[in-house]
C-alpha cells in the first residue's frame, strides 16, 4: 500500500465571484493532522471540498495520494431507514464487509441505535452517525469538517479516540472548527492570515 | 457494474417509498376514465383519438416524479458523498436513469391496458400503443431526469422543469402518436432513433449539469 498523503500547495478559492482564501499551502505525509480555523464564512468548507475534489481550486494545486471521505453538514443518509441499512449502503459502495461497519458503529457508541430509523436520531447522534461513515468508509484521508458540531463531551471523546488511531495506521486527518477540538494537530492553519480581502460591502 | 446495480437499486428503492412510483400511473388512468365524460361516450369517436390522448397523458405523467428525481439527493449531499467514492457523475445519472425507467416505464405500459378499455381502443391499437411507448418510454423518463439534473437547486424547479422538457418532448409526441396510424413503421423507428439519441445523451448532459451545479 502506497504511503497517503495530502499536499496543497498556493492554494486560492474563489467562491460566488469573491475571493475568499488565496496563499493556502499544507503538506501532510501519513499519520499526519492540521485542524483549519477562521471564523464562519472564512472559506473552510470550501477548502475541504476543495480538498477532497470537489470543486475545483481557482489557482494552485491539490495532490491527494489515497482515498479520500468527507463529512459535512450534510446527512446523505435515508432517513426513513434503520441506521445500519443506511449506513450499510454507503459501506457497499465502499467496498467494505460487514465487520468493518460493525467496528465504526461501535467506535461511535451507536450500536444500540442501529435498527431506529435515522429520522429518528438527534443531532449529535446524526453526527455520530456520519462519523461512523467516514471510519468505515476505509480512505485514508478524512476530511471533517466542524466534526465536534452537536456532540456531547462522551462523544467528543471517542471522536478524538477514533482519530488518533486513524493517524497510528497512517491515515491523514484535516479538520476545519471554529472551536476547539479534542485532537492532536500537528499544524494549525488559521484561515484569517489567508483571507484573501476584507468582506467587500 | 457492482456500482451500476448498487446505486439502481437504491434509487428504485426510494422511488417505491416516495410517492414516485404509483402518481404516473394514477395520473394515466385518471385522465383515461375522464376522456370520455369530456368528449361523450360515442366509441367510434374515443377509438379514433384515445390512443392520442393516451401519449399525451403518458408525456404529461413523465414530468410528474421529476422534482424527486435529483434535487433531494443533491440537497442531503448524497450526490457528493457518491463522487467522493471516485464514482463519475455519468454513472450516477446511468443508475438513476435505468431506476427511473423500471419504476415509470413497465408500470405506464401495464396502465394503459385498463386505459385503452376505457377508450374503446381496438386489439391491434393497442398493440400498436404498447410498441410504441415500449420505445418511447426510455426517451420520457431520459427527458425528465435531464432537465431534472439540470433544474436541480433551483426555485421553482418543477415548473422550470416542465417548460424546458415540454418542447424537446414534442417530437416524442409527434411520432408516437404518430405510430398509431402508419401502417409502414417509419414513426415507430424515427421514434427508437429519438429515443435512442436521449438516452445515450442524458448521462452526460446530466452528468455535466451536475457537476457545474456544485457549490
Amino acid at each position: 500500500m502506497t504511503q497517503a498523503a495530502l499536499r496543497l500547495s498556493d492554494l486560492a478559492c474563489l467562491r460566488g465571484g469573491r475571493m475568499l482564501l488565496r496563499g493556502v499551502s499544507l503538506d501532510l505525509e501519513a499519520g499526519g493532522s492540521a485542524l483549519l480555523t477562521g471564523p464562519n464564512g472564512i472559506g473552510k468548507s470550501s477548502l475541504l471540498r476543495i480538498c477532497a475534489g470537489l470543486l475545483p481550486a481557482f489557482s494552485g494545486t491539490v495532490e491527494r495520494r489515497g482515498g479520500v471521505t468527507l463529512t459535512d453538514e450534510r446527512l446523505a443518509l435515508d432517513i426513513e431507514q434503520p441506521l445500519r441499512k443506511a449506513l450499510g449502503f454507503w459501506a457497499r459502495l465502499d467496498g467494505v464487509d460487514d465487520g468493518t461497519l460493525e467496528r465504526a458503529l461501535e467506535a461511535m457508541a451507536l450500536l444500540p441505535l442501529g435498527d431506529l430509523p435515522v429520522r429518528m436520531l438527534s443531532t449529535g447522534q446524526r453526527k455520530r452517525a456520519m462519523l461512523a461513515r467516514v471510519i468505515a468508509s476505509g480512505a485514508a484521508i478524512w476530511l471533517l469538517d466542524e466534526p465536534g458540531n452537536g456532540l456531547d463531551d462522551a462523544s467528543l471523546g471517542l471522536l478524538g479516540a477514533a482519530v488518533s488511531r486513524h493517524l497510528e495506521t497512517g491515515g491523514i486527518v484535516l479538520a476545519a472548527s471554529h472551536q476547539p477540538l479534542p485532537l492532536a494537530d500537528d499544524v494549525r492553519i488559521d484561515l484569517r492570515a489567508h483571507a484573501a480581502e476584507a468582506e467587500s460591502a | 457494474m457492482r456500482i451500476l446495480w448498487l446505486l439502481a437499486r437504491r434509487d428504485l428503492g426510494q422511488a417505491w417509498h416516495s410517492a414516485g412510483l404509483w402518481l404516473p400511473v394514477a395520473f394515466l388512468l385518471l385522465v383515461a376514465s375522464l376522456y370520455p365524460f369530456a368528449v361523450g361516450p360515442d366509441a367510434a369517436l374515443l377509438r379514433q383519438t384515445g390512443g392520442g390522448m393516451l401519449w399525451i397523458a403518458a408525456l404529461l405523467a413523465s414530468l410528474l416524479p421529476v422534482d424527486r428525481l435529483v434535487t433531494p439527493d443533491r440537497d442531503t449531499g448524497v450526490l457528493d458523498q457518491i463522487a467522493l467514492r471516485g464514482v463519475g457523475e455519468e454513472m450516477i445519472v446511468l443508475a438513476r436513469l435505468i431506476a427511473h425507467w423500471l419504476g415509470f416505464g413497465p408500470p405506464l405500459m401495464i396502465a394503459t391496458l385498463p386505459a385503452a378499455a376505457l377508450l374503446k381502443l381496438d386489439g391491434g391499437t393497442i398493440l400498436l400503443l404498447e410498441a410504441g411507448l415500449l420505445v418511447g418510454t426510455p426517451a420520457l423518463a431520459a427527458l425528465g431526469l435531464l432537465v431534472a439534473t439540470l433544474t436541480a437547486g433551483l426555485r421553482s424547479s418543477g415548473a422550470l422543469a416542465g417548460l424546458l422538457a415540454l418542447p424537446l418532448a414534442v417530437p416524442l409526441l409527434i411520432f408516437g402518436a404518430g405510430t398509431l396510424g402508419d401502417g409502414s413503421g417509419a414513426a415507430l423507428k424515427f421514434l427508437g432513433a429519438a429515443s435512442l439519441l436521449l438516452v445515450a445523451i442524458t448521462p452526460f448532459a446530466g452528468g455535466a449539469a451536475i457537476r457545474a451545479g456544485r457549490e
